[in-house]
């Protein structure tokens, strides 16, 4: 991925934070957000001009996406407001299949003319590539789902938010942070809400409202003197939800170890910002990690990001069968593992599930971009790799003939393909605390909270950093680490799973910004655990003198 | 067409301006047209074509400042979007950092646009694809590739009497290529402004050489290796020093260039061969001759004989540091050496030769510290000559121990827009073996 793709921010922590420029739009006022769009009925209409275009044309399979995307974003440091930024982004996607090819075009001119131009130039394409194409596209069938339509269950929409309450509560996290020793805090909110309107030839026309927010920032604390500086970052989650995340409930806050503070389904932004401040000062003169071998105890919101590079990434079909081999590469988990029904991806205890059902996750829909009804299902069960992520055209090469319902696109602007859904590590089915699995470790780290992560093009290596790291000696946390970094190898890793526990600690990890493709597109996908034991892990240090 | 001519877009600016009732105003205007095409499998998967255009206005009043944008120029449309940059400037908070426009400048002409790029047809795009699929299926390997070929405008105006345009095109490649058993794998990047110098076909057996060159991989301990870095390897290294040139970050104690009471300038950080610059009309990686605050780009030392010479600042650290401003780089060119690859792999013992790596990452801001792998192409060197593949390393490393760990420096190749020599560094950290093909 190229930098020059990305519009770069400055100082969310140790890099500087890249948003995709696909994701800005163009500029609007807040007010504007509230605006209702096209009526469905208009779209309706809109739609059956591609779909009938389409087929006048011969195609034998067209669909249409109407969609308006609307983001808001703030961003402060210390007591300044750097941007708000509203965006806007509305136009129509046509893809058909004809001659057994693929076919897209897109325009932002949602009129009948436009529409029949857009849907004239897919076909068009779809006609010249199929000189290309070795075998015809086979569709997964599905039932038209007549009109129908869903929402995320919010119970704030970002959008009747003023701007300057937003404002407000970052420079109040900022505060915290620089009363509690921080020497310098960046802050942001991003809110996005997709409206997304799909037709197809099969008979579906589906409405959906789709929420997803991220309040994140980094803390940094300066010892000018010793020339260090350590960053601390938010423990929050990007979640499926309305504004409601930020009210910061006390029924949703969990005692971490080490004194941590952890977030469920509402995040107290202030709260953390305080924490942040105080943990980004005692990292400054913090033990450095002796390598070794070591039993991890990993935090939700460190694992979910383990979860999504060894376990989400690997078992996307598309990268199985080499159609990413050029960018993100292809996966240890081949065919043949999958087919042999034994293939011990993790130990017995490791259950791990594709879900766009789930509540408050950011993959969350009723509906995938290709109409499919979205659903649960197994990927991991006992430790066996029994699944894999599929769309419509690709499940037939895995012998079924139920697409998974996990085809998404950034935009209207952009062909869909299969994305990633969440895949979560179930809990553990006993009961079984945090502060149980600390007693139960003899030489050990926690880790909590995202770092550095690093993974190859087949997934079998890998090397995570986290956010905060304390030792774990005879059953007891004795202080914190710097120059933590852990390298394994994800099957490996996944069979030293020992301990996973229960329900009671099980919450969500998010990634806002996930690329994959050429040209790049992102998409928003959560993982679920609980915090999980893993024996005898390679510890390295990363501390370097230069 | 979505390229405008520096009339026309001027033309449009103006017109846009002429509306503005703030204490100051900008107005940037771009536009793109790009193409490209995939490929996996052997077989095309996608093709498509992206045209866009882009006015974006900024309004100030007194230091508060607001946005807007439209891709719309009649005259209604440039009226309603100068109007909601002003409505947004009144409601926004006090910038205390907010520097007023430029005025007047005077660029370079620049040389970033080369017309046969604007001219690629899809035809040309289906004509590389086949220039990978066709060779690899003769070889028993699978191509996958993409290529992206872009033509853009960029221009800006204010109300201080500032105008700015520049054209320019851009073609970007890359293509891996596995071997059918699934044991073998090679790569090679492509990118210039002017497409007459891409040969597809010289580019793709450069990936299946090392695809079929890389098969049955040897496992050897990971540690400290000599290693020679292709320029994209480099590439991906030398990134974080570019990102780590920015005087700000640095003086405020929080990046590798910090030191008590400021920061590196003048100090030496790497070893005395390393030169670095940036130069906007280098022939071989032109760049516009401004940046998006409208600052003339001009050839400048960022690193000489090992030592920093320079540090970037914005308008307003400069005003802060009473010293003047400096743009950051918009490209990054490396002094090389005369030596070969070939030359480089006959004066190596024992060694590394890496065509790239991959998934690099920061571990740590304060030492520039990386990991990541190498991937496509990593083979052992003894007495002059390659002997095998060897299975991929992750790697921890920075750019900093790197060229203070310089043994020679090669030729030069382009990458991603920048000129970077082939090196050969002692005591490259490999931390663990990866199975990855």
């Amino acid at each position: 991925m190229k930098r020059r793709d990305f519009v770069q921010l400055t100082g969310l922590g140790a890099g500087a934070l890249l948003l995709p420029s696909t994701m800005m739009g163009n500029s609007i006022p807040a007010e504007a957000l509230l605006s209702p769009g096209m009526d469905i009925v208009v779209k309706k209409r809109m739609a059956d001009v591609a779909l009938n275009t389409a087929k006048s044309m011969g195609a034998t399979y067209a669909d249409a996406r109407i969609g308006r995307y609307l983001n808001q974003y703030v961003f402060t440091r210390e007591d300044k407001v750097q941007n708000v930024v509203n965006t806007e982004s509305f136009g129509i996607g046509i893809r058909v299949i004809a001659n057994g090819t693929w076919g897209f075009a897109s325009t932002n001119s949602v009129t009948e003319d436009g529409i029949k131009k857009a849907t004239e130039q897919a076909v068009a394409i779809a006609k010249a590539n199929s000189k290309f194409q070795k075998e015809p596209v086979k569709l997964a069938p599905v039932i038209g789902q007549g009109e129908v339509s869903w929402k995320t269950a919010v119970k704030k929409d970002f959008k009747d938010v003023p701007v300057s309450e937003k404002v407000d509560l970052l420079l109040r996290a900022n505060s915290a942070a620089l009363q509690n020793g921080a020497n310098f805090v960046n802050s942001a909110l991003f809110m996005v809400n997709e409206q997304k309107y799909f037709a197809s030839t099969d008979g579906s026309y589906i409405d959906q409202d789709i929420h997803r927010i991220w309040p994140t920032f980094g803390v940094t604390a300066v010892d000018q003197g010793a020339g260090k500086f350590k960053t601390r970052q938010a423990m929050s989650a990007p979640m499926g939800m309305g504004y409601e995340y930020m009210d910061g409930l006390d029924s949703e806050k969990l005692d971490g170890a080490a004194g941590l503070k952890l977030y469920r389904n509402s995040y107290d932004m202030v709260e953390d910002a305080t924490i942040a401040a105080q943990q980004a000062k005692e990292m400054l003169n913090a033990k450095s990690v002796d390598p070794g071998k070591y039993d991890l105890v990993l935090e939700p919101n460190h694992l979910g990001l383990t979860i999504h590079e060894s376990v989400g990434h690997p078992t996307e079909l598309d990268r199985v069968l080499g159609y990413e081999a050029n960018y993100a590469g292809t996966s240890f988990a081949t065919m043949d593992k999958w087919k042999s029904g034994d293939f011990k991806y993790g130990s017995d205890i490791v259950n791990i599930v594709a879900d766009k059902t789930q509540p408050g996750s950011l993959g969350a829909v009723g509906y995938d971009d290709e109409g499919v009804k979205c659903k649960k299902w197994d990927i991991i069960r006992n430790g066996i790799l029994v699944n894999y992520q599929a769309i419509r055209d690709q499940v037939n090469m895995i012998d079924q003939n139920e697409s998974h319902g996990c085809c998404y696109a950034q935009s209207w602007n952009d062909v869909q393909f299969q994305r990633m859904p969440n895949i979560s590590l179930e809990a553990g089915k006993d009961p079984y605390s945090i502060d149980q699995m600390i007693k139960d470790v003899e030489k050990g780290i926690y880790i909590a909270g995202r770092g550095s992560y690093s993974i190859d093009q087949q997934r079998y290596n890998f090397q995570f950093g986290g956010t905060v790291f304390y030792e774990i000696k005879n059953g007891e946390i004795v202080g914190m680490l710097n120059d933590v970094a852990y390298q394994s190898n994800t099957q490996e890793f996944w069979n030293s799973c020992v301990k996973i526990c229960d329900q009671n600690d099980y919450r969500l990890f998010g990634s806002f910004f996930d690329g994959k493709g050429q040209p790049s597109q992102i998409s928003a996908v959560s993982h679920g655990s609980s915090t999980s034991r893993f024996n005898d892990i390679n510890v390295i240090n990363t501390g370097r003198t230069i | 067409m979505a390229i405008y001519t520096e009339n026309e877009a001027r033309r449009i600016m103006e017109k846009a301006l002429s509306f503005s009732t703030a204490d100051a105003c900008e107005i940037n205007l771009s536009g793109s047209e790009s193409g490209n095409i995939r490929y996996a499998r052997n077989s095309v998967s996608t093709s498509g074509h992206r045209s866009n255009q882009t006015l974006v206005v900024q309004s100030n009043f007194g230091k508060r400042s607001g946005t807007a944008t439209i891709d719309e120029f009649d005259d209604e449309s440039l009226k309603r979007v100068v109007a909601r940059a002003e409505e947004l400037a009144k409601l926004s908070p006090e910038n205390p950092e907010f520097m007023e426009p430029l005025g007047p400048q005077s660029y370079d002409s620049s040389v970033s646009f080369v017309q046969a790029t604007a001219d690629i047809a899809p035809e040309y795009r289906a004509e590389v694809a086949n220039s990978s699929i066709a060779p690899a299926m003769a070889k028993d390997v699978t191509a996958a590739g993409f290529l992206n070929d872009s033509s853009s405008f960029s221009a800006m105006l204010n109300s201080n009497g500032l105008f700015a345009y520049n054209k320019e095109t851009n073609a970007n490649f890359t293509v891996t290529m596995r071997t059918n058993d699934g044991t073998g794998s090679g790569w090679v990047t492509r990118d210039y402004n002017d497409i007459a110098k891409f040969d597809a076909a010289e580019a793709s057996k450069i990936a299946i050489d090392k695809a079929v060159m890389s098969r049955e991989a040897k496992a050897i301990e990971p540690g400290k290796y000599t290693v020679i870095l292709e320029p994209s390897a480099a590439q991906g290294l030398l990134n974080g020093l570019q990102y780590a040139l920015d005087a700000r970050q640095a003086d405020e104690g929080r990046s590798f260039m910090s030191k008590e009471g400021g920061n590196k300038m003048g100090d030496k950080i790497v070893d005395e061969r390393v030169n670095i610059w940036s130069d906007p009309l280098h022939p071989d990686a032109p760049t516009a001759t401004w940046n998006g605050a409208g600052q003339p780009l001009k050839k400048t030392i960022w690193i000489e004989n090992g030592v920093v010479k320079n540090l970037a600042y914005s308008r307003y650290w400069a005003e802060q540091k009473g010293v003047d401003p400096l743009p950051s780089p918009s490209n990054f060119i490396m002094a090389g050496g005369d030596a070969s690859l070939d030359e480089l792999i006959k004066s190596t013992k024992k060694g590394i030769l890496v065509t790239r790596l991959w998934y690099i990452r920061s571990v740590d801001p304060q030492t520039l510290l990386y990991t990541g792998l190498t991937r496509d192409g990593t083979f052992y060197i003894e007495n002059g000559a390659i002997k095998h593949p060897v299975k991929n390393f992750r790697f921890n490393e920075s750019p900093i121990i790197m060229l203070n760990n310089l043994e020679t420096l090669g030729e030069q190749a382009r990458v991603d827009g920048n000129l970077i020599p082939y090196m050969k560094i002692r005591d490259f950290t490999f931390t663990s073996l990866s199975d990855a093909v």
